[in-house]
């Protein structure tokens, strides 16, 4: 996800923007649509009811893709470091479309779905990811953009007991990171059991024109509440999920952000997406700053941008995200921080307004993933 | 007789004599979300008209505190540094931040009576 936006084009919206009206969200530009900030329970609550109980979320303006063609998943690793021929029909795979030095220009999921694969990437780069991807396709492969689907995430504990009681059993059994069709209240969809909050949960697409019908279906459900941007971003905060545009970009590697587990053995060896060589060299030689998490010991959020210095004083990264995690009860934090001092339990200060206040590394999560791994 | 005054920046400062409280209003911290933060001014700091006095920061973002007078700060509330939420639920109350030896009364005269603010604010 990502924040920016453009002034130069008039927003978009979702199929659900009438309905965050009707639920009185508070309506922002967010990667050129107009999406809910925060409903009037609050972000603070927002968050806390999802990890408690379950949480609807719009998350329409994100990219659907589809690759058609003979041979889509070594295509697709042509761009991203994930292993994609090993998936099978069904299974999902985070990944990143790298740059040529490596650096990162867009986080997204990978779906086999048969013969095809689906991807999902971030709406503020998706404009930008079609053009890439297309250009790489050889004779016999084609990009759809999916822009008739919607795309909502039902987050929280007690997702899977009510999905399921709309759709069928199989949603209780699918494991983490993988993808079923599903009818829910009759209504074909195809749902992940993936999310972006820490917490077990699923992702719907379904033609646009029934999104609203389902949405509807589960607020219905007293368990179910309409959760903003505001409180997905603590929540993927507390998780530990990085934030394209903040977390990583162009400049940062998969490496240096901590995501080297996305990276599978065969691809680690092998190359053969954009970068590797300088990806291949970080793997083996190390890298001179890593994405970690970062404690404050005091009540003061170190947001965004704040510097980081070791005790002797010596500036050593910056948070690249930040804020009052609900569910800890205090500020997290996570940036890049020279490797040297990246070690968690190391003390640390951030420079917050003028202000040096202590803190230290810690590893993410801040909070227990409780994806459901079948 | 104590009376009320609003700034444009949402701040309230209730005047008793040469000494006033000084808070965020109700309409502030409705606009700010959940507080999570409060940084006070230390008693004995001097502030002129205007002067960063503070920072309230909400699950949202970090918005600066300005003194709404000129003067010594002689009270800060320190019951907002374990529960910033108090600006939530008691914003023109149990909520305030600071209390301040106003300098000079004059300064009060530009600032906004209820029903101005009131009318400011929609």
């Amino acid at each position: 996800m990502t924040g920016n936006h453009s002034l130069q084009h008039p927003l978009q919206s979702t199929p659900l923007r009438d309905l965050h009206g009707e639920l009185e969200g508070q309506i922002v530009p967010f990667a050129g649509y107009e999406m809910p900030l925060q409903y009037p329970l609050g972000i603070l609550k927002e968050h806390l009811h999802t990890r408690s109980a379950a949480g609807l979320f719009d998350v329409s303006h994100m990219g659907q893709l589809a690759i058609v063609g003979d041979d889509p998943a070594s295509v697709i690793e042509s761009l991203v470091p994930g292993d994609i021929m090993e998936l099978e029909h069904g299974a999902t795979r985070y990944t990143q479309l790298t740059d040529d030095n490596g650096g990162i220009l867009d986080d997204l999921m990978v779906t086999r779905n048969g013969k095809q694969l689906l991807l999902v990437v971030n709406a503020a780069c998706k404009v930008k990811d079609i053009a890439h991807i297309r250009s790489a396709l050889p004779n016999g492969h084609e990009l759809l953009e999916l822009q008739d689907r919607a795309l909502i995430a039902l987050q929280g504990p007690k997702s899977a007991s009510i999905l399921s009681e709309l759709g069928s059993a199989q949603l209780l059994r699918m494991p983490f990171m993988s993808m079923a069709e599903v009818k829910v209240n009759g209504i074909a969809c195809r749902i992940w059991r993936s999310g972006y909050t820490g917490e077990d949960g699923y992702e719907i697409s379904c033609r646009a024109g029934d999104v609203e019908i389902i949405a509807r279906l589960l607020l219905e459900n007293k368990a179910v509440e309409p959760i903003g941007l505001g409180a997905r971003n603590s929540l993927r905060l507390e998780a530990g999920l990085c934030l394209y545009g903040h977390d990583i970009d162009c400049s940062t590697t998969p490496v240096e952000a901590n995501l080297l587990w996305s990276i599978g053995k065969r691809r680690r060896e092998e190359g053969g997406f954009p970068g590797a060589e300088f990806v291949q060299r970080q793997i083996s030689k190390g890298v001179a700053r890593r994405r970690v998490g970062i404690k404050p010991d005091g009540r003061a959020p170190m947001r965004d941008g704040v510097e980081l210095f070791d005790t002797e004083g010596v500036s050593i990264g910056n948070v690249t995200s930040g804020g009052f995690g609900p569910s800890i009860g205090r500020p997290v934090a996570m940036g890049y921080i020279a490797t040297r001092s990246a070690r968690a339990k190391t003390p640390i200060q951030g420079n917050v307004r003028g202000k040096m206040l202590d803190a230290s590394v810690v590893r993410m999560p801040f909070i227990e993933q409780r994806y459901f791994r079948g | 007789m104590a009376y009320v005054k609003f700034t444009k920046d949402h701040e309230w400062i209730r005047v008793d004599g040469a000494v006033a409280t000084v808070g965020i209003t109700n309409f502030a911290q409705e606009q700010l979300g959940d507080i999570v933060f409060v940084e006070l001014p230390e008693p004995g700091t001097t502030f002129g008209k205007g002067d960063q006095a503070g920072v309230v920061e909400s699950v949202k973002a970090a918005s600066e505190i300005y003194s709404p007078v000129g003067g010594e700060v002689l009270e800060a509330n320190d019951n907002l540094i374990e529960g910033p939420n108090i600006v939530n639920s008691e914003a023109e109350g149990d909520g305030w931040f600071f209390k301040i030896k106003i300098s000079n009364l004059d300064a009060l005269d530009d600032l906004m009576d209820e029903t101005a603010y009131k009318e400011f604010i929609t």
